[in-house]
């Protein structure tokens, strides 16, 4: 009996530890790159780092700021393109996705969210680039609204769902038309979630290197045109780190830290988004 | 001194029968919910009170492969006639359930008023005054009068459960569908509901589904018992508990089954 009960302690104690050294080792990889990036990149941020464009080779100094516009830009018309349809696309298959049609696009969403970033590129180019004949932010654009779709379409579809169906009926005895229901109830009551997904969505495309190589490109120069070929953080990253001077290695640590900062930003705003709710249902 | 009739109010269902795909869950029931009247449901745990109930408001329709035949008359008119808007309709017949379902987006004057923005009635003080008055009907208005711009998740479940019944009240409909409102309750919540039945009926017709038999004979003119999907019995309460004309009812009302 007491033997029994010792036993049962030590496994408990053991798997308790086991699981907490496994959460450590987690977050260990998160704070060794903040930790590294600090070292590395922290002493290039200064103010011209953020107002001034590159420099030409041998020159030192110079900034990223034609980064930093190009990825607003960029990512912000992503956005503009890839979050209406997806948020769309989440609310008919919430609500109207039992049939047929709601199965083929839910099976489509997940093989496409399953989709390497750079097939996605390489599309985005054969589509756009090619017909269009030169690089551009557009395509850029285009290729990461892509990315975002099915994932969007997934959480808010997931999020709509989590409403409970009483509300819905009580709306619709209260003489609610269905249309009504959906957008005033339902879609209203996953709004926090709705913003939260679109927020992680934001910033895992924010992040993407692969799908904007062959079709922003990159320019050296500060532009906001959307049909020439534009820098972007991840860009400038993939170029400088592994470009061959020392100067190139120094801007891209400290590139990494502004693209990850953005990415936390976005993160921290996703969680007060969700603690928002939380707040309403207290 | 009673009120006048009205018999606008006046509810009835003719031979009555709903399906889910082709199982017939209630089964070719006419009955008859005079106005200013309060109508008890009974019947052991799916016999299709609840059904039946939502055929009423056409809800039951919306449901997966939920149809009916039959007819349900307010008014002297059909409300399954193909000329009906189910969506007009429900704002004549309100509908209250067994879980309170206030919007947890919604404050509580925004949970009232919701059945009448919908209704298209906007004006700032038409709104309050009909918000005001649904509250007082329903009981709640001193307990909620100084925050009514706060969430209606910070209420109790007994106060939530009359916010809806006002929701319900506020678009002034004719007949007022209670499904088993007082089944997550605690018994003075119970009470307040249950006088509130009594109070409400002066202005509306009232159908409650109840698991409750005491509660059915404390609060209604009629009592209606169903079984397996068939109205066995209706009858004034009083008779129906003290006299049942069918084996079953009175089987089931000394507790022999069900």
């Amino acid at each position: 009996m007491s033997a029994r009960r010792v036993r049962r302690r030590l496994v408990s104690a053991l798997m308790t530890g086991v699981v907490g050294a496994l959460s450590l080792l987690a977050v260990l990889a998160l704070v060794l790159i903040l930790g590294h990036l600090a070292v590395k990149g922290a002493t290039s941020l200064d103010w011209s780092f953020f107002t001034r464009n590159p420099v030409p080779v041998g020159e030192s100094g110079g900034g990223v700021a034609n980064a930093i516009v190009g990825t607003a830009i960029i990512v912000g018309l992503a956005s503009l393109i890839g979050l209406p349809v997806g948020i769309g696309a989440g609310l008919y298959l919430a609500e109207f996705g039992s049939g047929r049609l709601g199965w083929i696009v839910r099976f489509v969403a997940d093989v496409l969210n399953g989709t390497p970033s750079i097939v996605v590129g390489i599309f985005a180019w054969t589509w756009l680039v090619k017909p269009m004949g030169h690089f551009s932010a557009l395509a850029g654009s285009v290729a990461l609204a892509v990315l975002m779709v099915p994932m969007l379409a997934r959480t808010t579809e997931e999020m709509v769902r989590l409403v409970p169906h009483s509300l819905r009926e009580a709306a619709l005895a209260l003489g609610y038309p269905r249309w009504r229901t959906s957008l005033r109830i339902v879609a209203r009551t996953a709004l926090a979630g709705i913003v939260t997904g679109c927020l992680v969505g934001v910033a895992r495309i924010a992040g993407e290197t692969a799908p904007l190589l062959f079709t922003a490109l990159g320019n050296l120069n500060f532009t906001t045109d959307l049909m020439q070929p534009m820098q972007a953080l991840s860009l400038q990253i993939y170029q400088y780190a592994t470009g061959p001077f020392e100067e190139w290695h120094r801007l891209a640590w400290a590139a990494a830290i502004v693209l990850m900062g953005l990415v936390l930003l976005l993160g921290v705003a996703a969680r007060w988004a969700i603690r928002q709710r939380h707040g309403a249902a207290r | 001194m009673a009120p006048p009739v009205d018999a606008r109010l006046e509810l009835e269902a003719v031979r009555l029968t709903a399906l889910y795909g082709r199982r017939a869950v209630v089964t070719d029931v006419s009955i008859l919910f005079p106005a200013h009247t309060v109508t008890a449901v009974i019947g052991p745990s799916g016999c299709g009170k609840s059904t039946f109930l939502r055929c009423l408001n056409r809800m039951h329709e919306l449901s997966e492969g939920g149809w009916v035949t039959g007819q349900v008359l307010l008014d002297g008119a059909d409300i399954y006639d193909p000329g009906v808007d189910p969506v007009r309709l429900r704002r004549r017949v309100g509908m209250v359930f067994q879980r309170p379902t206030p919007f947890p987006t919604m404050s509580i004057h925004d949970n009232v008023a919701a059945g009448l923005r919908v209704n298209g009635r906007r004006a700032r003080t038409d709104v309050d005054a009909a918000v005001e008055r649904a509250l007082r009907q329903a009981a709640l208005w001193d307990e909620v009068k100084d925050r009514l711009r706060s969430s209606a998740l910070a209420l109790s479940g007994g106060q939530q459960q009359r916010l809806c019944i006002a929701r319900a009240l506020a678009p002034e409909p004719e007949v007022l569908l209670l499904d088993e409102p007082t089944a997550s309750l605690d018994p003075a919540g119970t009470q307040r509901i249950e006088e509130l039945c009594h109070e409400l009926k002066g202005s509306y017709t009232i159908v409650i589904v109840t698991h409750n038999l005491q509660q059915a004979a404390r609060i209604s003119d009629y009592t209606a018992f169903f079984y397996l999907g068939e109205l066995v019995e209706v009858d004034r309460t009083e008779a129906l508990f003290t006299k049942p004309a069918a084996e079953r009812t009175e089987a089931y009302i000394t507790g022999r089954f069900g």
